[in-house]
């Protein structure tokens, strides 16, 4: 699973797609909104939480159709699927991959970004804890949806469709938190719930994934 | 060693293949013939376990088992040493004279992706020796060789063999091994081309 792991990674860096591509999207669509919105500072400073945590949403989103399709079109999938490795750990091993390489980035490039959009100060940590959790359940769900649409070429579209309402909660609640941080109330409520949320899908998706791989590789 | 009972195999919702029985000691080697479309993939597909058997029974484990298909499971961004590096940690299993065996020695350092058609196929196959795994199972696995390295691939699949291991081979080619036995897919052909369930189902009565 290590080795897995470790080459997934390798492949994001060589390849250049995952790494950059999510970032850059993350960074074009922040840096955007101003223009878009208008330089008042008190207007951007408000809706900062909702628009960095659907910036990170969408730019997570971006790379998922990769995570199975390429080794499913070289038939790795297969050898990986009669290998000693069970498909609950390849389905963890490809979403932990999936979160170093694109939710890791998002969250450590959302706190420049932030300073951008103005918002106050007292929100940064926030922030950056709410992506740090929420971006690991995005990469789990979002590893669920690629598994189901492995089968299908040009899957992104119905992959995008499938994933993107699996999203609603966990982006409820990620913005909530800096949004309450940000208002001066108490945000760890909202952040408790998000590492629920985390957790439950940790717990449930390589399961799923894992079944689904198994009917598509039929 | 391996024994296949009254096997019945699938592709999507077709049966294909009805009845496989065959029986296996280690050091054998099974060749599978068959004109295209008999079945010959789906059978090792279903021993493989990537496709269910809807009836019929196996005595191996899926730990016993390694299996190459069509596509080669290499890497092009990756070079010939780290795709066997790769594999070598997913089997836990380092052998030292794997790339000697597949003649990939002069190549260990290319990136894959500028492998020609043959040198992939034998990077895929070096799987095999990485595996470690008692029953090969292989589907068309000369495909692109050259006849220098298909007589070595044989070498190969001899000393595997001698070895005490099993590989089962689809091929239109002929590979010279002595104690290799041949068994005719088409024998097995499905009778119908209806699945039970479509049997059983009320709806597609009057469809046939």
């Amino acid at each position: 699973m290590l080795a897995l792991f470790k080459r997934d990674i390798l492949l994001a860096v060589r390849s250049g797609g995952g790494f950059g591509l999510a970032l850059a999207f993350f960074l074009i669509l922040v840096m955007f909104v101003p223009f878009g919105i208008g330089p008042d500072r008190a207007v951007l400073a408000r809706i900062a939480p909702g628009i960095l945590w659907i910036g990170a949403l969408l730019a997570c989103l971006l790379s998922l159709d990769r995570v199975f399709q390429l080794d499913a079109e070289d038939g790795t999938l297969e050898a990986l699927a009669t290998s000693p490795i069970p498909l609950t750990g390849l389905v963890s091993a490809k979403a932990a991959a999936h979160w170093i390489t694109t939710g890791l980035p998002l969250t450590l490039a959302s706190a420049p970004l932030g300073y951008l959009l103005g918002l106050p100060s007292i929100g940064y940590v926030w922030l950056i804890a709410s992506l740090g959790v929420g971006t690991v359940s995005l990469s789990f769900i979002g590893t669920f949806g690629a598994a189901i649409t492995v089968g299908i070429k040009r899957g992104g579209l119905l992959l995008s469709l499938l994933v993107l309402p699996l999203y609603i909660p966990t982006l409820i609640l990620g913005a909530h938190v800096v949004t309450r941080a940000v208002t001066g109330q108490n945000p760890t409520p909202s952040l408790a719930l998000l590492c629920g949320l985390t957790l439950l899908t940790l717990a449930l998706i390589p399961a799923a994934a894992a079944m689904a791989l198994r009917a598509n590789m039929r | 060693m391996m024994t296949v009972t009254d096997l019945d195999c699938l592709r999507g919702q077709r049966r294909v293949l009805s009845g496989v029985s065959f029986a296996l000691d280690a050091g054998d080697c099974l060749i599978l013939r068959g004109p295209n479309g008999a079945g010959k993939t789906t059978l090792l597909r279903t021993l493989a376990g990537l496709s269910p058997a809807p009836r019929g029974a196996l005595s191996t484990a899926p730990e016993d088992l390694v299996y190459t298909g069509h596509l080669d499971a290499v890497k092009p961004q990756l070079t010939v040493a780290e795709n066997l590096t790769f594999w070598q940690g997913i089997y836990q299993n380092a052998p030292q004279d794997t790339l000697n065996s597949f003649d990939l020695d002069e190549l260990a350092d290319r990136p894959a992706a500028t492998l020609s058609a043959g040198q992939k196929r034998r990077l895929g196959l070096a799987r095999l020796h990485v595996s470690g795994r008692k029953i090969w199972l292989l589907d068309e696995p000369t495909t692109a060789l050259d006849a220098d390295h298909v007589a070595r691939f044989t070498d190969t699949l001899q000393a595997h063999c001698n070895g005490g291991g099993i590989a089962i081979i689809s091929t239109h080619l002929d590979i010279a091994l002595p104690q290799a036995r041949t068994l005719n897919v088409a024998d097995f052909a499905a009778r119908q081309d209806r699945t039970a369930d479509e049997e059983a189902d009320p709806f597609l009565q009057g469809a046939y």
